[in-house]
């Protein structure tokens, strides 16, 4: 009995396809190892209550997950990474396309301001994050300020702006968003420059010819030209601005109370400060959907932007 | 050639992967200790010379990263052969369960305990599990203490004579005086790391000792107190009082221990709350810094005022490491009277073998006289769940902001103890 429309595989073509299969082998076994295992092992921890170390996990199924759910602290820090990543949507990303608007333009020294825009984010977090602490650092010494902002603001006559800027809640969040922002920019500003090189010069021409100015030709030409690397710079924000954690680390360590908490530092105080691992896993797995979901709607929402 | 090559490479790569605890020649150490990773290296030379056998001295430092190492080194078993476990004792109970530490009880005792007695007692405690442990390891000594530490208050001489102040404060009261003393001519009163929590429980743990003594703080963490209790609330509004006297260094909360460390060292500040590992911190940041240690002043006058203290680093060794022998053997020798006495004299800290205190620096005995004044939650009976730590510490950086009142926080810190109760009777 034959199925009705399977083609009969010939020898030949049968072992065209193992040696195919064959070729692929080491990616799919290297995905499977370092990919596809972790995620099902750490869905698996997700339903344990394990503290990292015993050789002795016991299973209560979806708790972790309901516990999150009343989570307050869990949710604030989720709360304060979108407010990281909405700075740097906004400010961080407004910047590198004004910057690489200008670097894109024949002015001079480009190429040295093309280096000194991509230094920020070559820096190491932590010592990005050190050299930001001493700048806000709020100390006193023989009546002077210690950090240069401080110093700064009193030279200028601001001292009603003084502040205690990284142990204040109303400061210290906008503080590490606006450093992320000073360090990530380059990212955005290099793939923003490489997007507006790739713009055809005859359409500025010919809306040059048809009488649009700058503005006009920023609106009708370079922006909509541009949909498609604004949304890789803007998934790549998301994605990096969700998950920031070394800067916060390293600007405020442990953290203010919980206003500096971010998911990733909730997620390492579960596994290494009160010892949970199921929790975290759980934490990991909810935090990981969060942004899945996140980019593909980006993604939905800028095929929509092209087809307008 | 190219395929003996890639075979060779392979074989390479699989071996490294599970390298760890085999038997060699070499003993392999992790650590954290930063300041006294030199010190380590010319002992570990020193030693091969003697005996032949190669220690390496591998730094993993912060101690947070280094905790995450040991952790992710377990799940793959890859533990070196000797290394430390950090954190509440819970977690070296679980290390031991899980077969990771070995037992060093019969060690000690050899040659009628000399090892054992040759040590600081309290320092031996804090790798001691006694009979009947609520964490049913089986009794004995499971890790060697390095050095001893305890944690005290600091106090700059030269910023106290400015400020009229003649002799260091000895209660609560004082304490507050002194500091209003020392801000009226600039000078910030207490620094201290509070930006790491463990340094804020510590604090607060003094004071718990010294307000309601020690069978009452037992007693809140076995539920049968709460936090709300009246006393609690004394700690919670020592905090407020410490702010509300502008008492504490701008940025405190926020503030590493490094950081405070380095406030204090350069004047910024004329007390801090520090152990005594900040003998030789301080030595490398400013090596004229005129300053004593002294007990944090008391507030409740009829009980003493007890600090954390004991062994300051505990190395174990891997249960499971194929040279324990060897591993045990360089461990007696690095706890032996000459290379405790080199230790304490290049790192200046407090050595863990008694015979070598003489000879330190005075800031340095003034440490070592409150030994017998010290404690610590690793030989408490029971300990804090680390979800309530979380939240009373968290809580009490919210007093010191202004964010919170002790009432509300008292209230919050009892909250999350009742539903780790529940959690635990689940």
């Amino acid at each position: 009995m034959s199925i009705v429309g399977v083609k009969k595989l010939s020898i030949e073509e049968i072992r065209d396809m193992v040696g195919s299969y064959f070729f692929i082998l080491p990616a799919v076994f290297i995905f499977s190892v370092f990919y596809i295992y972790p995620f099902f092992e750490i869905f698996n921890l997700s339903l344990h209550d394990w503290n990292g170390i015993s050789l002795t996990r016991q299973f209560i199924g979806l708790d972790n997950f309901a516990e999150i759910m009343q989570d307050k602290v869990w949710w604030m820090s989720m709360w304060h990474a979108a407010y990281i990543t909405l700075i740097a949507l906004t400010f961080q990303n407004a910047l590198a396309f004004a910057l690489a608007l200008a670097c894109d333009r024949d002015i001079r020294m480009r190429r040295f301001y093309r280096v000194v825009f991509y230094l920020p984010p070559v820096l190491s977090e932590v010592v990005v994050g050190l050299i930001w602490q001493w700048i806000l650092n709020s100390g006193m010494q023989n009546g002077e300020p210690v950090g240069l902002l401080n110093y700064f603001l009193t030279k200028a006559h601001l001292n009603h702006l003084v502040r205690d800027w990284l142990a204040d809640p109303q400061t210290a969040l906008t503080c590490i968003a606006v450093v992320h922002s000073w360090k990530g920019f380059g990212w955005g500003f290099i793939i923003l420059l490489a997007g507006l090189q790739t713009i055809d010069r005859q359409l500025y021409e010919a809306a040059r010819v048809d009488g649009a100015g700058s503005l006009s030709v920023l609106k009708n030409v370079t922006i909509p030209m541009m949909i498609p690397v604004f949304v890789v710079v803007m998934v790549l924000t998301i994605l990096g601005s969700m998950q920031v954690f070394v800067l916060v680390l390293s600007m405020v360590g442990q953290g203010l109370v919980y206003h500096t908490e971010v998911p990733v530092t909730r997620i390492i105080a579960s596994m290494t400060g009160t010892s949970r691992f199921g929790y975290a896993c759980a934490q990991g797995i909810i935090f990981g959907g969060i942004l899945l979901v996140s980019s593909f709607a980006l993604n939905k929402f800028s095929k929509k932007l092209k087809q307008g | 050639m190219k395929k003996t090559f890639l075979f060779a490479a392979l074989l390479f790569c699989l071996t490294g992967c599970f390298s760890s605890a085999k038997q060699s020649n070499t003993i392999t150490i992790w650590h954290w200790i930063t300041d006294r990773q030199d010190a380590f290296v010319r002992l570990a030379e020193q030693y091969e010379q003697q005996t032949g056998v190669k220690v390496k001295f591998e730094l993993y430092a912060p101690s947070d990263i280094y905790s995450r190492k040991i952790m992710a080194a377990v799940q793959s078993s890859v533990l070196p052969d000797i290394f430390g476990v950090l954190g509440e004792k819970k977690k070296f109970a679980s290390f031991i369960e899980g077969g990771f530490v070995a037992d060093l009880t019969e060690e000690f005792r050899q040659n009628d305990a000399a090892w054992e007695k040759s040590l600081f007692e309290k320092a031996l405690n804090v790798n001691r599990f006694e009979e009947g442990n609520i964490y049913q390891v089986k009794p004995g000594i499971y890790g060697v203490p390095i050095d001893v530490t305890n944690i005290q208050m600091l106090y700059n001489q030269d910023l106290l004579v400015k400020a009229g102040i003649k002799t260091p404060p000895t209660n609560f009261d004082e304490f507050l005086s002194a500091i209003a003393a020392l801000n009226r001519i600039g000078v910030d009163g207490l620094v201290s790391g509070w930006g790491e929590i463990w340094m804020i429980e510590c604090f607060a743990s003094n004071y718990a000792f010294n307000i309601m003594g020690e069978e009452k703080v037992m007693a809140t963490y076995r539920g049968e107190v709460p936090y709300t209790d009246e006393d609690w609330i004394k700690v919670f509004t020592l905090f407020k009082t410490l702010r509300d006297k502008k008492t504490l260094a701008l940025g405190i909360v926020a503030k590493g221990n490094k950081y405070a460390e380095q406030d204090f060292a350069l004047e910024r500040a004329a007390f801090a709350f520090n152990g005594s590992w900040c003998v030789n911190v301080y030595d490398k940041m400013n090596p004229g810094l005129k300053y004593g240690a002294m007990l944090p002043p008391r507030v409740n006058l009829e009980r003493p005022m007890q600090v954390w203290g004991g062994a300051g680093t505990s190395f174990v060794v891997n249960g499971m490491s194929e040279n324990k022998t060897m591993a045990i053997d360089f461990l007696k020798w690095l706890t032996a009277k000459e290379q405790q006495v080199f230790l304490a004299r290049e790192t200046k800290n407090l050595p863990s073998n008694r015979e070598a205190l003489a000879d330190i620096p005075t800031v340095l005995s003034q440490f070592a006289s409150a030994m017998d004044l010290t404690t610590h939650p690793s030989i408490w009976k029971y300990n804090e769940s680390p979800l309530v730590i979380e939240a009373f510490c968290k809580g009490i950086q919210a007093i010191v902001i202004g964010e919170a009142m002790p009432e509300r926080v008292a209230a919050d810190v009892q909250r999350i103890k009742e539903r780790e109760l529940q959690r635990e009777q689940r």
